[in-house]
């Protein structure tokens, strides 16, 4: 049933509130107040959330809380209002959104403490919950593209945010563009789904009638669309074959790593996958190609992780592979496991960036972990709640990461696509390996800190670290919510959100200790490996990348991707911009119709002044050749 | 009006106004012009218009020419020395003028009736009947023509008098016979 | 002999219209010109009043009364621009007075 709940209305209003503040009266009004009134309505909107979603669960399985804010688009029978919905699957983005991004909001109040565009930052972070939260509340997906294209552009302003270095700006342009291309596919996917409909009367890109109306779209028509969407998911969700912006990406804030290309802002894709899911369920092409995306991404971005040496960089592979293990959950038709480890990814993803923004604080800027080393008694909390992070996402039991990530595995391996889960079980053995060799390199061992900078170390202040112990506290039990069947209360989660994104149909059912004991074995021998490794015997690795040289050389440089994208789209796309569109369009066509008309009329000028010689007679003459004209006229109309 | 009269009236009136046309000296031009306007007044007369015919020999003839003759002994204008204008403007000049003749011959040839055919009211063309259309239909335009003449006497005099600057420049050189 | 017609009286006034504009396109001296010009008026008068005969009524009188005194106004005027341009430019000749040329 659907509930008019006004309040939700003021879940976007906050931020809204917020971001207005910061951007016109912030630098004025001073950090004091910035520094409040930035957490502070991403607290109240969490709150509000909180409100709403004791109201939902008191409602029947299946209950909706909406209200329309503004009325949008009617163009002739096709409506699209700000309308929003808040069901199961919006309740738990929203609180994630919401909850995590207050967590990081006040972490940022510690991390810009010394940066001069304190007011700026915390607009386009407001900004950013704006958007994100519009995504996640959308009833329509025009809206929600609204929101998908507002996340988009903060995005690019917070990477971008100390634009000054050219570099910098440069990633936050790549971002953007990237985004751009996959945008252009998700548009075109939604043009397809409203013609579809609307060559049956039907006028609505609303989810609740295009889930009631699902069965009217072909197979055809269905497939072609989701895989159009899927490229929008990809761009945004960093997937292949368009993740490149995300390791450059890290050039923003620490924080904003966390918080948009962690937390939130990259796993709208799969909450747009989850959302559509029976329109997915139409077209299992789709779906397959959902899946194979998912698992090859999170193998290969998994493989660049394992030699990388930016601490940050390491973490923004792991994210695109972790993004891949959600892809390849919904891909499998369990969209319930897939947005499991949306929140516990949350969690533990956001951790570990905030800690390694701890760590890159305290050293004064030094993101090489090899210029790391032996900061464990130096940075205690960091280090206490990175090394929870790092059990989390190695999938250890009973860490939140271990149910999320069994319960994709598991439901992979049940719906027939065992050579997907081969390449998600040895993800996982990578995951853990190189997670733990970031902990071994960076607090374990000798230190190999640049001297001066060794004085400096210092644990991060309280309004940095009690985020991260609240972080932690939610990476640990966070996954508690969707246990085994049969274990204690059993998969709540996965009951909470049936309504909202179905059930999986397994069509098989392996042993569950055979798979969960696979899986976590493989992780426990990445441990060990990269114990092994870099603490045992620390020349190993270079030992290996010598015998190895070139796939080691191969896999350092990313696969050479971002040159193969440079070579075949970037170069083609600025040539056909300068030669074709700037010399010929422009230069000749454009300008030259401007400055013709001028020519015309000034040539025109010119052949028209020889008739004003000044002489009299002449005038005369063109006078009697007129009268002669009229005279003819007349004559010709009296005679006839 | 018997046809001989108006013949012998018409050949002069075209005889002269060629005169007028070609002659180099202004002042044979203008004698020519005042026996052109003299026919025509004549014609007038022929044509039962009296005072008409009469206000053109007072008025045209009497006043306008030797208006026009003050002003060419003024500017003590001179017999034209050398043919000037280029051969193709003459050419074009007399097409033009005949294309006008040839287009109003044919316009014209379309009048009806006879001189004779048509009988005129009793004191046709006098004064009476002349003041009486003016002064009775037309009298505002009369009024305004009136003003017309005012304003053109003050133009005359306010363009063609001489200010004191160029009096004090013309004096010296003045009286040079050419 | 023959009656005369209203047409005849018409062509005359047509001749000498043309003749009238001949001399304005012709001749150079602007003196001349103004003579032509009198002389396209009176063609004119002469049609006015024929066809005043010939349909009866005064009024073509009144408008040859009305032409006239327009044409003394107007001799008036332009004579004496001719002398004023006379003083300034010493010459009536109309090609050289082209100021007003491009």
């Amino acid at each position: 049933m659907t509930v008019h709940f006004p309040a939700l209305g003021l879940i976007l209003l906050f931020p809204a509130l917020g971001f207005l503040f910061n951007l016109f009266y912030g630098a004025r009004w001073g950090r004091g107040w910035v520094n409040i009134v930035g957490p502070g309505v991403v607290f109240a909107s969490f709150a509000i959330v909180v409100v709403a979603f004791i109201r939902l669960v008191t409602l029947p399985a299946g209950s909706v809380l909406s209200v329309t804010l503004w009325q949008w688009i009617h163009a002739g029978p096709f409506r699209a209002d700000f309308t929003l919905q808040f069901d199961a699957l919006s309740a738990l983005m929203a609180l994630v959104v919401t909850g995590v991004g207050a967590l990081i909001h006040v972490y940022s109040v510690g991390y810009m403490a010394h940066d001069e565009d304190f007011a700026r930052y915390f607009a386009y972070l407001n900004l950013f919950e704006l958007s994100m939260l519009i995504l996640v509340l959308a009833d329509n997906l025009v809206f929600m593209f609204m929101g998908w294209e507002g996340v988009g552009l903060c995005s690019y302003l917070l990477i971008s945010f100390w634009y000054a270095n050219q570099s910098f700006a440069y990633a936050g342009r790549k971002a953007f563009v990237v985004n751009r291309v996959g945008d252009a596919g998700f548009l075109v996917g939604m043009f397809m789904i409203v013609a579809a409909l609307g060559s049956h009367g039907l006028w609505t890109l609303n989810f609740a009638m295009l889930r009631a109306n699902a069965n009217l779209f072909t197979t055809q028509t269905a497939t072609i669309a989701a895989i159009l969407l899927v490229v929008g998911a990809t761009g945004k969700s960093a997937q292949i074959p368009l993740y490149v912006w995300l390791p450059d990406a890290m050039v923003g804030p620490t924080p904003v790593s966390a918080l948009i290309h962690a937390a939130t802002m990259v796993t709208a894709g799969v909450y747009m996958v989850a959302r559509l899911h029976f329109f997915f369920m139409l077209a299992p092409v789709a779906m397959e190609l959902v899946a194979t995306i998912g698992a090859v991404t999170a193998i290969y971005a998994a493989s660049i992780a394992l030699v990388q040496t930016d601490i940050k960089k390491v973490l923004a592979y792991s994210t695109i592979s972790q993004l891949g293990y959600m892809f390849l959950g919904v891909g499998v038709g369990a969209f319930s496991a897939g947005i499991f480890h949306v929140m516990t990814h949350a969690f533990f993803k956001a951790l570990l960036f905030l800690c390694a923004g701890s760590v890159i604080h305290a050293l004064d800027g030094e993101q090489d972990m090899y210029k790391m080393g032996g900061l464990r008694t130096k940075l205690p909390i960091t280090y206490e709640t990175m090394f929870i992070a790092t059990l989390t996402i190695s999938a250890i039991p009973p860490f939140a990461g271990f149910f999320s990530k069994d319960q994709i595995l598991e439901s992979v391996y049940n719906s027939g696509h065992h050579g997907l889960w081969v390449l998600g079980i040895i993800t996982a053995a990578m995951t853990s390996f190189y997670m733990f060799r970031l902990i071994f390199l960076t607090f374990f061992g000798d230190s190999r800190v640049d001297s001066e900078k060794v004085a400096h170390i210092h644990e991060s202040p309280s309004v940095m670290t009690a985020p991260l112990i609240v972080l932690a506290v939610l990476s640990i039990a966070g996954g508690w919510v969707g246990l085994p069947e049969h274990v204690l209360w059993g998969n709540r989660l996965n009951a909470f959100l049936a309504p909202s994104v179905g059930e999986f149909t397994p069509i098989m059912q392996g042993g569950v200790f055979m798979l969960t004991g696979v899986s976590l074995g493989l992780a426990v021998l990445g441990i060990i490996a990269a114990w092994y490794f870099y603490l045992v015997a620390p020349g190993m690795p270079y030992l290996i990348a010598y015998q190895l040289q070139s796939a080691y050389n191969v896999m350092l440089n990313k696969y050479y991707v971002d040159e193969l994208y440079n070579l075949i789209v970037t170069r083609p796309l600025f040539w056909i911009s300068t030669m074709v569109l700037g010399r010929v369009v422009d230069s000749f066509i454009i300008d030259g119709l401007v400055d013709g008309a001028g020519l015309t009329v000034e040539t025109g000028g010119q052949l028209s002044r020889r008739m004003e010689t000044g002489n009299v007679q002449q005038y005369a003459f063109v006078y009697v050749l007129g009268v002669l004209a009229i005279v003819a006229y007349y004559l010709y109309l009296v005679t006839h | 009006m018997p046809a001989t009269l108006f013949i012998f009236l018409a050949v002069v009136s075209i005889i002269t106004s060629l005169g007028v046309v070609v002659q180099r000296n202004p002042i044979h031009c203008l004698l020519a012009l005042i026996l052109t306007l003299i026919a025509i007044g004549a014609l007038f007369l022929a044509l039962d218009a009296v005072v008409v015919g009469f206000l053109q020999i007072i008025v045209y003839v009497g006043a306008i020419m030797v208006l026009f003759l003050f002003v060419i002994w003024l500017l003590n204008l001179q017999v034209e020395a050398v043919p000037t204008g280029s051969l193709a403007v003459k050419f074009f000049a007399t097409i033009a003028a005949a294309g006008v003749a040839a287009e109003l011959f044919v316009f014209f040839s379309k009048t009806t009736g006879a001189l004779g055919g048509v009988t005129v009211a009793a004191g046709y063309g006098s004064i009476d009947s002349l003041a009486q259309t003016l002064f009775g239909q037309y009298l505002m335009a009369f009024e305004t023509t009136s003003i017309l003449l005012l304003v053109a006497v003050i133009g005359a005099v306010a363009i063609a008098r001489r200010t004191i600057p160029e009096r004090e420049r013309d004096a010296p050189t003045r009286g040079t016979p050419t | 002999m023959m009656t005369v017609s209203y047409s005849w009286v018409m062509a005359l006034s047509a001749a000498i219209f043309a003749i009238g504009v001949a001399g304005v396109l012709l001749r150079r001296n602007i003196l001349i010109m103004f003579m032509s010009i009198e002389l396209m008026l009176n063609a004119v008068n002469l049609a006015f009043v024929a066809m005043a005969r010939r349909m009866g009524s005064m009024d073509g009188q009144v408008i040859v009364f009305f032409v006239m005194t327009v044409a003394a106004a107007e001799a008036a005027v332009g004579l004496a621009i001719i002398i004023s341009i006379f003083r300034n430019r010493e010459t009536v000749n109309a090609d050289e007075l082209n100021l007003m040329r491009w």
